[in-house]
C-alpha cells in the first residue's frame, strides 16, 4: 500500500540529517575531526605521562584505531535507540515504513564514520606506517560493524516505543563499553582466559583488526573475523525478526 | 468493488499510553500493577465505501474520527474486525508531515514526496508543478522556518496532491491558507472525484461536507450513529450538537 522508494526515502532522511546538522555550524566537518583527535589527545597525556606504563611512539595512533569504531557504534546506537520517538508524529500520520527511521539514523552516521576512518587512515601515514595490501579487508571489517549496528538499532529502537528507559540503558551500555574494549590498553594485555570471551564483544573484535591491519601490516585473524561474521550477521537477523514483531503496536505507544 | 470496507471493527487503546517505563512493565509482569483497562475508540464499525464514492465523517471532538482513519490508512491495526482496501492510497492526515525548519520549501518538499511514497522519477517529474501549484514562487529556495504557517500547509497540500491516489484521506486539512487557495484545494479534489477516486473525509465545516459528499457517517463515541444521505446525517447530527444540555443531561443519567 506504500508504493514508494527505499532508496530515495533513505537517501532524502540521511540527506535532511546532514544538512541540518552541518548548516548551522561554522565549522561544519570539521567537529567530525575534532572529537577523536581531542580524545586520542588526552588519552595519550595521561597514558604515556601519568601512568606511563604505555609508551611507544605509535600510541595515539593505536588509540585512535580504537576511537573511530568504538565513537561510531556508540552515537549510532544512542540516536539509532531514540529514532523512532522522534519520528513519533510522522509514524502516526505517514504509512511510510517505519524500519526506515532507525535505517536513516544509523546511515547517516555512516558518513561521519567514513570522514573519521578519513582521518584514521592520514593518520596512519603521518605516522609512517605505509599502505599494505591488507587494507582491503579494512572495508570488509567496517561492514560487518555496520550491519552488527543496524540489527542492534532496530530492535533497541523499537524497544525504547514501548519502555522508555530503553534509550537510558543504552547510554549506560555505552559508558562501560569504553572499559571493556580495548581503547587505551592493548589487547595483549588481557589475561589469556578472557581472550574468548572478549572477541565476542563485536567492537573489540573490530578494534583488534583494525590494528592488526593498520599498524601490524597483517590480514586479520580467520578466526575473529569468522566470530564477528557470525555475530553480525546474527544480530542483523535478530533486529528484523524483532522490529517485525513489535512494529504493530507502534501506533498505541508512540 | 469497494475502495474501502470496515468489517466490525473495534480498537482499543491501553490507558496506560503516556507512561511507557520500565517501573509499569515490570509491575505488570508480576501482575501486582494497577490496570487501567483500556479505552474504545472504535466499537463494532462496519461500513463499505464504493469506488469513486465520497464519504464524510462527522461527529464531536473523540468520537474516533481519526481513529478511523488510521486505519483505513494502515497506520494502526485494528484489535477485532477487518479493514479491507483495494487500490492506491493516500493519507492527508498531516499536511507537511516530516518538515523541518533548516530545510529549505524545495528540499522540504522532496524529502515529504519520498516519504509519501512518491518514487524519485516521479518526484523530479513534478517538482516544477507542485512548485507552481503552492503559488510560493520564490520563497521555496527560503528555510521553512522564515514561512508563514499558511505557507507551510500550502506546501503541504501541493504535494499530498501530486502522489496520485485512488483513495484519498483527508483528515481536517481544507481550512488551508487563504481564500484563494482553499478554493483553489476544492476544485482540486472535485476534479479528483470527477475522474473516479475515492475520498475518505474529516470535517467540521458543515459546508465543505454538503459541498464533497453526498454521504455521511456520524461517529459517536466510537460507534456509528447514523450512516446515509449527507443531508439527513447532518441534519440529525446537528440537531444534537444544537442542543448540548440536553446531551449531557443524558450522559450523567446514563453514567450514574
Amino acid at each position: 500500500m506504500w508504493a514508494g522508494e527505499y532508496s530515495f526515502v533513505l537517501r532524502n532522511l540521511v540527506e535532511k540529517d546532514f544538512k541540518v546538522r552541518y548548516r548551522n555550524m561554522s565549522l561544519g566537518i570539521f567537529w567530525s575531526l575534532l572529537n577523536p583527535l581531542i580524545m586520542m589527545a588526552v588519552l595519550t597525556f595521561v597514558f604515556t605521562q601519568i601512568f606511563s606504563n604505555s609508551s611507544g611512539a605509535d600510541y595515539p595512533i593505536s588509540v585512535l584505531c580504537a576511537l573511530v569504531p568504538l565513537s561510531f557504534f556508540q552515537i549510532a546506537w544512542v540516536s539509532g535507540t531514540s529514532s523512532l520517538q522522534e519520528n513519533a508524529a510522522l509514524i502516526k500520520k505517514v504509512p511510510v515504513p517505519r524500519q526506515v527511521f532507525p535505517i536513516a539514523s544509523v546511515l547517516s552516521n555512516c558518513l561521519h564514520l567514513v570522514i573519521q576512518i578519513g582521518l584514521l587512515l592520514g593518520a596512519v601515514l603521518v605516522f609512517g606506517r605505509g599502505v599494505n595490501r591488507y587494507w582491503l579487508w579494512l572495508p570488509v571489517i567496517w561492514g560487518l560493524e555496520i550491519l552488527f549496528v543496524l540489527g542492534l538499532t532496530l530492535v533497541f529502537s523499537a524497544l525504547n516505543v514501548y519502555v522508555r528507559d530503553t534509550r537510558y540503558v543504552v547510554e549506560s551500555a555505552n559508558t562501560v563499553l569504553f572499559w571493556l574494549v580495548p581503547v587505551f590498553y592493548s589487547f595483549s594485555l588481557i589475561p589469556l582466559r578472557y581472550h574468548e570471551i572478549y572477541q565476542l564483544n563485536p567492537v573489540a573484535a573490530v578494534v583488534l583488526m583494525v590494528r592488526t591491519v593498520l599498524l601490524d601490516g597483517k590480514p586479520p585473524l580467520v578466526h575473529t573475523l569468522g566470530l564477528l561474521s557470525m555475530v553480525s550477521f546474527g544480530m542483523l537477523a535478530a533486529g528484523l525478526l524483532v522490529f517485525s514483531r513489535l512494529t504493530k503496536g507502534f501506533y498505541e505507544h508512540l | 468493488m469497494s475502495a474501502i470496507e470496515f468489517r466490525h471493527v473495534s480498537k482499543s487503546f491501553p490507558r496506560l499510553t503516556g507512561q511507557q517505563l520500565l517501573r509499569t512493565h515490570i509491575l505488570r509482569w508480576f501482575g501486582s500493577g494497577v490496570r487501567h483497562g483500556e479505552f474504545f475508540a472504535l466499537k463494532d464499525v462496519s461500513f463499505r465505501m464504493q469506488q469513486g464514492e465520497s464519504v464524510a465523517i462527522v461527529g464531536s471532538n473523540g468520537a474516533g474520527k481519526s481513529t478511523l482513519l488510521g486505519l483505513a490508512a494502515g497506520l494502526a491495526t485494528p484489535t477485532s474486525g477487518q479493514v479491507i482496501r483495494n487500490g492506491r492510497l493516500n493519507a492527508l492526515l498531516e499536511l507537511g508531515a516530516g518538515f523541518h525548519p533548516d530545510l529549505t520549501g524545495a528540499e522540504n518538499l522532496i524529502l515529504n514526496a519520498a516519504l509519501l511514497g512518491l518514487s524519485r522519477r516521479k518526484t523530479m517529474e513534478r517538482v516544477e508543478q507542485i512548485v507552481d501549484y503552492s503559488g510560493l514562487g520564490e520563497f521555496i529556495n527560503e528555510p521553512l522556518r522564515t514561512y508563514s504557517s499558511g505557507m507551510v500547509v500550502r506546501l503541504g497540500f501541493s504535494v499530498a496532491i501530486q502522489a496520485d491516489p485512488d483513495i484519498l484521506l483527508i483528515d481536517e486539512i481544507l481550512a488551508v491558507g487563504d481564500a484563494a487557495f482553499q478554493e483553489k484545494c476544492r476544485r482540486t479534489l472535485d476534479g479528483l472525484i470527477h475522474a473516479g477516486k475515492s475520498l475518505l473525509f474529516v470535517s467540521h465545516s458543515a459546508y465543505a461536507v454538503r459541498e464533497m459528499c453526498k454521504r455521511a457517517i456520524w461517529l459517536d463515541h466510537g460507534a456509528v450513529m447514523m450512516d446515509g444521505d449527507v443531508s439527513d446525517v447532518l441534519d440529525a447530527y446537528e440537531g444534537r450538537a444544537l442542543a448540548p444540555k440536553e446531551i449531557s443531561a443524558s450522559n450523567s443519567g446514563r453514567e450514574a
